[in-house]
């Protein structure tokens, strides 16, 4: 089985978001990158495979020279290759398309990305890839089992779960549940030194769809003071009277 | 050239988010003077829609597209945006609606903003405003393409009545060839009781309710208000409570009326999920705990004394105010 996980660089979680040029970017000033924690869970499950099931793990980038710290992470978590696909991620559509022709090329059975990016929360990629390169799509996916062609799932749904029966191949957008929390993997010192040594390509853009452009960007407004209730009466007079929630 | 707005429903009936959608469809159709069209699948209340706005109905009558299914319902949506000569599609946040709306926006070549929290900015250029950074910011998307696809935030815009002569058609659906394969085999869903997704109060607890035996007063209170129950990040690591609760950067984002927060220390991945609630309420012992800067109201006191006096108090006030 070849495998493909698709990596999205974005903020650490913890990161202050502040916007420069007018507010029209993004302030990278003092921001750690990391890998995006939903396409972590996905590249946990896919070395599952990869050691469980003798899969070939495969990982892709869209975006310039500075992501490539977090794709050699990526490789010392034990990816075997990585593509670096030479342009800046400014839309969705124009990622997938991107990363769409990286998935035929490679003759991929398995393509895993996650639910959403933490920073700018598309929730399109792997939707989009899956249509453009005519592969089964399963969403929200929080366990995946694949026994020859056959694929068992779960996606989140609200309210509960749902089990689904697929094919490969097929893009899943993962999340949390993929793997436990308990699962992820800090690279060790030898995972590291072999991640230097291994293929990181660069591949040129092709033309693509610019289908959105974020303008502008600004901040909430800040929050009031909060009003400390002495009792709970209060509170809940407060909630009802002033609040009008309960 | 119309809005074409999916309303999502369930055994026939439809969501909560179904009129809050349809709103959104008729403000927008409003700005660019024209109609609004939904699309609906089996539902056996179409009519209802005219209540919010929609002229038209065109309920897909498909007995394979009976349960949810992607692939299907995205095609059947795209060749009514086709039928219909739509140039913006108006969707919900719901889990289903997010899965589908890719594969739509990839049908269609049409560009997709998700998270909307307003109306738009402005139609020509097409702009709207949307959570990004995960609720840490917003940014101002323009669509670029001849069909825009808009997906609005849970409980942003509101449902608002605005009656109009409706007709209901019905049409069959289609199916979707890339992800044919794909298919439902079993559904484990909590039936009767209010969920984080569309929820008007979430009742929500961390680590400092020291074990999965004490969120018997967590699951009382929500019961007396009525709200789906919640949960920090580390509760659902350590398997106190199941992962579909936890709330946050990493898992659920709640944009419910009301937000109790309890023995949650308000860090800031669980904050950026919680942000869009609209009342935040804090029950913790420790003043300097994070999570009152971010609230409306809080009391500083021991959830273990304050949470039962609370459901005592609030048994008299529903028993008082029905
Ligand atoms: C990559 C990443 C992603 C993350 N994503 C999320 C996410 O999506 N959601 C999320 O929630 N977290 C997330 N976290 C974890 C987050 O950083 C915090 O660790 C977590 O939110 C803390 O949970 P907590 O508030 O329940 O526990 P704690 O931080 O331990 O806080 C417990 C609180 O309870 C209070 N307390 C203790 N006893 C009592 C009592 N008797 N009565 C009243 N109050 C009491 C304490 O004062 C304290 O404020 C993420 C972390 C990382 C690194
Ligand atoms: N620039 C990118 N390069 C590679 N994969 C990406 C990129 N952006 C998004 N993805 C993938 O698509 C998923 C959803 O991202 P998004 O649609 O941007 O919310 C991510 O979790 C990644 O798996």
């Amino acid at each position: 089985m070849k495998i493909l996980v698709c990596i999205s660089n974005v903020p650490d979680t913890t990161s202050k978001i502040n916007f420069t040029d007018g507010d029209t970017k993004f302030d990278t000033n003092g921001v750690q990158f990391v890998i995006n924690p939903n396409d972590e869970f996905g590249l946990t499950r896919a070395m599952w495979f990869k050691e469980k099931q003798g899969a070939t793990v495969h990982i892709a980038t869209v975006g310039g020279p500075t992501v490539e710290p977090t794709m050699r992470k990526a490789l010392a978590i034990g990816a075997d290759e990585a593509f670096r696909i030479n342009a800046e991620p400014t839309d969705g559509f124009s990622v997938a398309q991107q990363l769409a022709g990286v998935v035929k090329n490679g003759g991929y059975d398995l393509v895993i990305g996650g639910r959403e990016s933490i920073d700018y929360n598309g929730g399109m990629v792997p939707g989009i890839l899956a249509s453009l390169t005519n592969m089964n799509f399963i969403n929200s996916c929080i366990s995946l089992e694949i026994d020859g062609n056959n694929v068992t799932a779960v996606r989140e749904i609200d309210g509960g779960k749902e089990k689904l029966s697929s094919s490969l191949p097929l893009v899943v957008g993962g999340q949390k549940g993929l793997v436990e929390e308990s699962d992820l993997r800090i690279p060790n010192m030898r995972g590291i030194m072999m991640a230097r040594k291994k293929s990181l390509s660069v591949i040129e853009p092709v033309d693509s769809l610019k289908a959105t452009e974020d303008k502008k960007f600004d901040k909430p407004a800040p929050k009031g003071q909060v009003k400390l209730a002495d009792s709970v009466d209060q509170l809940v007079d407060l909630l009802h009277n002033e609040a009008k929630v309960i | 050239m119309s809005v074409l707005v999916y309303t999502e429903s369930e055994q026939g009936k439809f969501k909560k988010n179904a009129f809050e959608v349809a709103s959104y469809a008729s403000a927008v159709a409003k700005m660019m003077g024209t109609t609004v069209t939904a699309i609906a699948f089996n539902t056996t209340e179409g009519d209802s829609l005219g209540e919010y706005g929609v002229s038209k109905v065109l309920n897909v009558k498909d007995s394979s597209l009976e349960t949810f299914n992607a692939g299907g319902f995205a095609a059947s949506i795209a060749a009514a945006v086709k039928s219909t000569d739509a140039k913006v599609v108006i969707l919900s946040s719901s889990t289903d609606t997010k899965y589908l709306a890719p594969l739509l926006s990839a049908k269609l070549s049409a560009g997709y903003a998700p998270n909307v929290v307003q109306a738009p900015d402005s139609t020509s250029p097409f702009m709207v405003k949307r959570t990004a950074f995960s609720n840490k910011g917003f940014a101002h998307t323009q669509i670029d393409t001849d069909i825009k696809i808009v997906g609005v935030s849970i409980n942003a815009f509101g449902a608002h009545e605005n009656k109009t002569e409706v007709s209901v058609e019905e049409i069959s659906g289609a199916a979707d060839a890339a992800t044919n394969d794909t298919k439902s085999v079993e559904i484990d869903k909590v039936v009767g009781k209010a969920t984080i997704a569309d929820a008007d109060i979430v009742v929500s607890a961390g680590r400092g309710m020291k074990g999965p035996e004490n969120w018997g007063m967590i699951e009382e209170l929500a019961d007396i208000l009525g709200a789906a129950t919640a949960c920090s990040k580390p509760v659902s690591d350590l398997g106190w409570r199941p992962h579909g609760e936890h709330v946050g950067q990493t898992g659920k984002p709640v944009a419910s009326n009301l937000y109790i927060a309890i023995g949650i220390s308000g860090a800031i991945q669980h904050l950026a999920g919680v942000s869009a609630s609209k009342t935040k309420v804090v029950i913790n012992n420790d003043p300097e705990a994070p999570f009152f800067k971010a609230a409306d109201y809080g009391i500083v006191g021991d959830a273990f004394e304050v949470v039962p006096q609370l459901i005592e108090k609030l048994k008299d006030f529903k028993a008082q105010n029905g």
